[in-house]
């Protein structure tokens, strides 16, 4: 028979709950996720980690993934993960955010929780816009992308320039960890997990704060198929938010 | 009775800040701002030094959530702050409520609206009793009138906070904050402090399975069931209304006031019993819920009353609310950004007591 010879390469990682997502298709949200429920088996970390779900698409990352969960108001996730991993310093912890909650209205919280070098990790989802609220301009906007509230285009005078999160990021004391990945490619995500594992595990031995940016799709709110919006990542995006590793304090001899 | 050396002397903002550690406070979350500064600053040290954690925040937003997160993960926290602050705090105070995290929080109430001054005022008594965030939810909110009182309802606020799963405030202002007065601290006993075990997130530790704390409620019909679960949770605390009833059996005149100005009422009082005059003093002391029925109770006596306040009138809706169908109140208000002394008070009483 030939499913003798088959060999299971792909499954689904335990973490990661057997259900339809509620994504647009083409959307990388998915592909985030399945990087983090695949981290959360390989680093055996699923019964102690403690999510901190934001404002956005991924508000419902917890209906995905098989871990305790607390929902924060939109920006605050950085705030109340400082409160949940203050209160549980056993646990692992990490926050999910898209551009808009992380880079508009919760600016001053990841600024802060990285300066502090809380012991957490941040997955920064960058899609370039507000999915959810229907593809307003967010921070990383692009000059001239055209949103519902940039109808000609972002314009640097009018809008101001689009915000690297992740340089900015790598500029703060507590940052153990900073870098910026793709979804768009095969080989950018495999990059992407190796950023994420980084990151986690400079939670796990008490180093520091880790940051990852991932740039994605948003293909319905960008107007294209999703094989555009992989092409328009690798065109537009990455010139402007080069991908790489920002901050690595195990290479530069620690933070505090 | 308390031997004279089991007593100590100290500002209410510290005996609310003692408290919480009596109550096994374990995180404290806080932003400066005066009249509270104390409690972030005694806190600073002392929860350290009792095992636990201070986080000085960017912002009262950030703090308030901050306590969302220490909650939501079952751990006994608190913060504190003041009117401005308060504010910034009602969003989180909000999704607390929205998925029942229990926590503490303190409002030293200064005068307002926008910066106002740093003096007592008590114009945040709408904000503090009737969910000054957004949505349909309450919080219960204690509102002390001496240091003692502060330090035993900030031990209780931490036990309503986790049996009820709600967010418990504490609402004094300046005086009360930077009054100090001998008090007798006392531990309470049994704190459970894994109370929040069958529903806190803590890691499934031994597979089990998965817990949310969460606000959103999206399918057709679970927001109105969380409603309902909510206000049926609020509609049984009506049992556990407190107030102080002082000289108020054979009182004609009662006069209805909180907190510090509850107090400065209570010397009135007593000098106009000096003169043979029947006032009385009806101090609520849970703010919400409002203690109505004991209120009701002597409007039916025939009672008249005079609500005293430090504003412009807020409690006073309380008062004509509970005794609306046997009795109305008189007000006196005390314009924040002025210190009120029991003399002030005088005036308006004698004029409510000749029934002009
Ligand atoms: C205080 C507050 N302001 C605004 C909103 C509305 N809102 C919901 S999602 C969202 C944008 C989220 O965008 P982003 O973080 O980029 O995530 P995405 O949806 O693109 O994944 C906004 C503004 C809200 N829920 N709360
Ligand atoms: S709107 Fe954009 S970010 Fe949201 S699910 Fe759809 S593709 Fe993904």
């Amino acid at each position: 028979m030939s499913e003798m010879n088959e060999k299971l390469v792909f499954d689904r990682p335990d973490s990661v709950i057997d259900r339809p997502t509620h994504y647009c298709p083409g959307c990388h949200h998915g592909i985030a996720h399945r990087l983090v429920g695949e981290l959360l088996d390989e680093m055996d970390l699923t019964e102690k980690t403690l999510m901190v779900t934001s404002i956005g698409c991924s508000v419902f990352l917890y209906n995905y993934l098989n871990a305790d969960a607390v929902e924060a108001p939109h920006g605050r996730a950085p705030a109340v993960a400082t409160g949940v991993k203050r209160a549980r310093p056993d646990s692992f912890v990490f926050t999910y955010q898209g551009d808009g909650d992380l880079a508009s209205i919760g600016m001053a919280e990841i600024m802060h929780a990285a300066n502090r070098g809380e012991k957490m990790s941040v997955v920064f989802v960058n899609n370039t816009v507000y999915g959810m609220t229907g593809g307003q301009m967010a921070p990383t906007t692009m000059i001239g992308q055209v949103t519902t509230t940039t109808p000609a285009g972002r314009c640097q005078t009018h809008e101001g320039a689009p915000i690297r999160m992740t340089e900015i990021i790598a500029s703060l004391g507590g940052t153990a960890f900073a870098a910026r990945g793709a979804l768009n490619t095969v080989a950018n995500i495999k990059k992407s997990r190796k950023y994420l594992k980084k990151a986690f595990e400079f939670q796990l031995n008490g180093t520091g704060f880790g940051f990852v940016e991932l740039l994605s799709g948003c293909p319905t709110n960008w107007k294209m198929t999703a094989l555009a919006a992989n092409e328009r990542i690798k065109d537009e995006m990455i010139p402007y938010f080069p991908l790489g590793v920002y901050k690595d304090v195990s290479e530069e001899g620690g933070v505090c | 009775m308390s031997k004279k050396n089991d007593r100590i002397f100290v500002k209410g903002n510290e005996a609310i800040a003692r408290g919480a550690l009596a109550a096994k406070c374990k995180c404290f979350f806080g932003y400066p701002i005066t009249p509270q500064n104390d409690i972030p600053e005694y806190m600073s040290s002392e929860i350290i030094k009792a095992g636990g954690d201070f986080v000085q925040a960017e912002s009262e937003v950030a703090a308030a959530n901050m306590l969302l997160g220490a909650g939501a993960s079952g751990v006994r926290a608190m913060t504190s702050s003041s009117s401005p602050g308060i504010a910034l705090k009602q969003e989180a105070i909000s999704y607390m409520a929205g998925s029942e995290i229990p926590a503490v929080i303190v409002n030293m109430n200064r005068g307002g609206p926008g910066l106002g001054d740093i003096g007592p005022a008590q114009g945040d008594y709408y904000q503090s009793t009737r969910g000054g965030g957004h949505g349909d939810y309450r919080h219960f909110t204690f509102g002390p009138g001496t240091v003692q009182e502060a330090y035993d309802l900030t031990i209780k606020a931490f036990d309503i906070a986790f049996k009820q799963r709600t967010p418990v405030l504490i609402l004094g202002d300046a005086i009360l904050g930077q009054m100090k007065e001998p008090i007798t601290p006392w531990l309470p006993e049994n704190i459970d402090e894994e109370a929040g075990r069958d529903w806190a997130v803590t890691g499934r530790t031994g597979g089990r399975e998965k817990r949310l704390v969460k606000s959103l409620f999206l399918e057709e019909g679970a927001l109105a069931e969380q409603n309902r679960h909510l206000q049926a949770k609020y509609d049984s605390w009506k049992s556990m209304t407190e107030a102080e009833q002082f000289e108020t059996e054979d009182a004609d005149l009662i006069l209805c006031a909180y907190g510090s100005i509850g107090r400065i009422a209570k010397s009135a009082v007593r000098k106009f019993r000096k003169d043979g005059k029947k006032v009385g003093l009806f101090r609520p002391i849970t703010l919400y819920p409002f203690p109505s029925d004991e209120l009701k109770e002597l409007a039916e006596q025939g009672k008249r009353f005079l609500t005293i306040e430090h504003n412009l009138g807020q409690m006073l809706d309380d008062v004509r609310l509970a005794i609306r169908t046997v009795a109305d109140s008189d007000f006196y208000p005390i314009y924040p950004g002025n210190l009120p002394t029991p003399d002030e008070l005088e005036e308006p009483i004698l004029k409510c007591l000749e029934g002009k």
